[in-house]
């Protein structure tokens, strides 16, 4: 490893934990802010009717008995040793629930940019194949709809087609695992994938019709036609793997929000992801469960982003030379 | 219970409900057409054919059971599932009378002070120990303790003793008579627990005498009830019962239309309107109410001439017609049906914009007054659109009225503490009136810092209603109860909503239940 990686190695661990620690802070201290506790969260208007020391039964029942600074500590240490906190919701280790819960939202979350990427890449290069003409407006109308139509409306669109009149709902049956049965499981993750896969498509086939119309006008593409290397080979040779850069980044970016951003479509299709873990924690106001998971999708994002930054020297020579 | 066949020509409203709880968490949405049946009260056990043994079915939940710990309950989901794992002394039927439970009798002492219970035969615990008056004792006991933070702690507050003279006999012992306390002991979270058990043990899996046993939870998926085959009543006819969570309604709505789940309730009725197939839609009015609270102890809510200016000047059906788009019913301070307040015996029967005039007058008010109002923004569904209206309606007769729309966990806060001029709510209801309001309205209630008012007639009148054992004498003392409720305008009340249960063509024997229960999966089984 030369001296200029390795700097660089360590310049980027360290700023992702100064990241993670920026995150555990503002996570642990805006969850606090939000008025009421898991008690209230709990019992609602009924912790109206409890005596004091029932109150002081529950706040020790539920841990908030200590100071803010010692319980933050006390958080930080455990994770250290591997401990995430406990769900009293759930009566489990929050790790046993986030160990089940990541890969659901994980392999949501490669189906989706798999498909966006089977639906964005060709619609942009076919875009871009033809600039101002009848499919490049075609092109530009499904991105413009994959932006504007709402994740929860199409979800819910599709579910109830699909379900009411094909009488199609395997997410209905509950929740398989790809280990317990492939085929449900691929059933399962269907639509939802499709739904977030197209709304991600949106901004693949913009990046990708940007990126292959900047290179087609290059000199080297010039060159390469002028030396009579077939189209299709300068399509894919040598101006997709050039437009892949912007595209990589893009889908990086896309898969790191997707890790804890799939919240409305794992609601609506009833996947026990990550999303939807957070969610309910925040609504329980389950703190250990809410921080400990936000702090695992942030370290997923960080290492998404270290990996697209791997991804980029893989592709780009140029990068490997710097 | 009289069903209501609605498929998909009947419109929906919905407020689901804890019954138990003080204010209900969960939901109403709008519909979009006038009704076209009227909703039907449970009255009876449904004349269906007869459930065959065997079979699954999956009901349909949105979110799962937060505790599986029954002293410590008050979710819905928690509720509806635990009272199908564990008994109580005494229980309701279909029409809300006390009926016998793990009691099979019961009798109460001349001077109301001592109620002794013979305790049923043969029961046993689903772990297959036996019950007894021990585990009765035990577990009252342990409730009483505020240690262990029990959330109907308060029922058992008169108790001041209990005697154990026999293994099936158990007397409590009372500070004062307490002609309620054989209604409010049906509630799940005075489940009787054996006396081997602890909280610990309990939070993980489930031990009782009731019809089902807990066979497995996976947090966030499902909660599987299995027949407990030590239960001394039927044996149920299905032999498991899937608490599927499905988390949005429009899921639960597709799985039923798909078949994948026979039964589900719904908080939304444009939603439940979405199920398709041989499905069954029952409408049941609720013990809930909406109300709009006035805190008589705070600012210009302590004139009486001012809330009964605010009651006046509201019209509650057009309110119910604006914000629930008539999904409802007008009502009184008692929802209860063997109780139930007339909604029109009070000042102002319907809405008198001139009255209301005389009465700001009267309190020195002439020219319009201001009132702040807190709001849960994302309690329960309905909650703006109520404010939104009744403030529209106020401002008509000269009355701003200030919305604060606050987060549930603010509002919650601010509730509780009492720290309101008044507030838009929707509060559970109980079948017993002193159950409903004898925590509220009692200068010792433990919520009379929230009702934020109270009186020595009001004092009297549930010392007499907790002490009165003639039903028609008891009847009459809480109609004086609402009277004096709504002669003093102490709070606005609005309107009761419905529930929707959903069952499929392909179930028989459920009863849907106005306390939002569901302890009739117990008969249910398949055709």
């Amino acid at each position: 490893m030369t001296a200029i990686l390795r700097s660089s190695v360590i310049r980027k661990t360290a700023g992702a934990l100064a990241t993670l620690f920026g995150v555990a802070v503002f996570v642990f201290f805006m969850l606090r802010a939000i008025p009421g506790d898991q008690i209230s969260a709990s019992l609602g208007t009924e912790a109206a009717g409890l005596t004091e020391a029932q109150r002081q039964a529950l706040v020790e029942y539920y841990g908030i008995d200590e100071p803010l600074t010692t319980q933050f500590f006390s958080w930080l240490a455990n994770l250290f040793a591997g401990d995430l906190g406990f769900s009293v919701r759930a009566q489990q280790p929050v790790l046993d629930l986030t160990v089940a819960a990541l890969p659901v939202t994980f392999q949501l979350a490669v189906f989706a940019i798999l498909l966006a990427l089977i639906i964005g890449v060709p619609i942009g290069m076919l875009s871009a194949s033809a600039p101002r003409k009848a499919r490049d407006f075609v092109g530009q109308a499904l991105s413009l709809l994959g932006l504007s139509i709402p994740a929860f409306l199409l979800a819910t669109t599709l579910l109830t087609f699909f379900a009411v009149n094909l009488g199609f709902n395997p997410n209905g049956l509950g929740y398989k695992t790809l280990f317990e049965d492939p085929a449900v499981n691929l059933q399962q993750m269907f639509l939802p994938s499709l739904v977030l896969g197209f709304g991600i498509s949106a901004p693949i086939i913009r990046t990708t019709r940007a990126a292959v119309l900047e290179i087609r006008g290059q000199d080297f593409i010039r060159t390469a036609r002028a030396k009579g290397v077939k189209t299709q080979r300068i399509q894919f040779r040598h101006i997709l793997r050039n437009a892949l850069i912007p595209i990589v980044t893009m889908t990086g970016l896309q898969f790191g929000y997707l890790l804890g951003g799939a919240v409305v479509v794992e609601q609506i299709f009833s996947l026990p992801g990550i999303g939807r873990q957070v969610l309910l924690g925040i609504q329980q106001k389950e703190y250990a469960l809410v921080q400990s998971t936000v702090l695992v999708i942030a370290a997923s994002f960080v290492i998404i982003n270290l990996l697209t930054d791997l991804l980029y020297r893989a592709i780009d020579p140029r990068v490997r030379a710097e | 219970m009289t069903q209501l066949k609605q498929r998909l020509n009947a419109p929906l409203k919905a407020i689901a409900l804890a019954s138990s709880a003080g204010l209900v968490l969960a939901g109403c949405a709008s519909a979009t057409e006038e009704p076209t049946t009227e909703p039907t009260e449970t009255t009876s056990a449904t004349a269906e054919p007869e459930p065959t043994s065997g079979g699954s079915m999956v009901v349909g939940i949105t979110v799962d059971p937060d505790t599986i710990f029954p002293w410590k309950a008050t979710q819905f989901q928690a509720f509806r599932m635990l009272e199908n794992v564990y008994d109580t002394l005494t229980a309701f039927d279909a029409d809300l009378n006390v009926v016998p439970g793990l009691a099979e009798s019961w009798e109460v002492s001349d001077d109301g002070l001592a109620i002794t219970f013979d305790l049923r035969d043969g029961v046993k615990f689903s772990d297959g120990s036996d019950f007894d008056s021990a585990d009765v004792k035990y577990s009252y006991e342990a409730i009483q303790d505020e240690a262990n933070a029990a959330v109907a702690r308060s029922t058992l507050g008169g108790v001041t003793s209990i005697d154990t003279p026999d293994s099936d006999t158990v007397v409590l012992n009372l500070a004062t008579a307490d002609v309620g306390i054989l209604a409010n002991l049906t509630s799940v979270n005075l489940a009787i627990v054996s006396s081997d058990d602890t909280e610990e043990t309990l939070s993980t899996a489930t031990n009782g005498t009731g019809p089902f046993v807990l066979e497995s939870r996976t947090a966030g998926q499902n909660v599987v009830l299995a027949r407990n085959p030590n239960y001394w009543g039927d044996a149920t006819p299905l032999d498991t019962v899937e608490f599927r969570v499905l988390p949005d309604e429009a899921a639960i709505a597709a799985a039923m239309s798909a078949g994948n789940v026979q039964m589900a309730v719904f908080s939304d009725p444009i939603t439940a309107r979405t199920v398709t197939g041989d499905v069954t839609v029952n409408t049941t009015p609720q013990l809930s109410y909406h109300a709009l609270m006035l805190n008589a102890r705070n600012g210009s809510m302590t004139d009486k001439n001012v809330r009964l200016a605010i009651q006046c000047a509201i019209d509650r059906q057009a309110v119910l017609d604006t914000a629930l788009l008539g999904e409802g019913a007008v009502t009184g301070p008692i929802t209860s049906p063997a109780f139930r307040s007339d909604p029109n015996a009070r000042p102002c029967p319907e809405r008198d914009l001139a009255a209301a005039a005389e009465y700001l007058a009267a309190s020195g008010n002439a020219g319009g007054l201001e009132i702040d109002a807190i709001v849960a923004q994302n309690l329960y569904a309905g909650a703006v659109e109520i404010a939104q209206a009744v403030a529209a309606q106020l401002a008509e007769a000269n009355i701003t009225l200030n919305l604060e729309v606050l987060e549930s966990g603010t509002y919650i806060d601010r509730w509780i503490a009492g720290d309101f001029e008044s507030a838009i709510a929707l509060n559970g209801g109980r079948p017993d009136p002193d159950g409903m309001y004898g925590r509220y309205f009692p200068s010792t209630g433990n919520l009379n810092q929230v009702s934020g008012y109270s009186s020595e007639t009001m004092d009297a009148l549930f010392a007499a209603g907790k002490s009165e054992g003639d039903p028609t004498a008891r009847k009459q003392i809480y109609a004086d109860v609402s009277a004096e409720l709504e002669d003093n305008a102490v709070w606005v009340w609005l309107f009761s909503g419905y529930t929707y249960t959903a069952t499929s063509d392909s179930i028989t024997g459920f009863t849907p239940m106005t306390t939002g229960s569901w302890q009739y999966l117990r008969t249910t089984g398949l055709k």
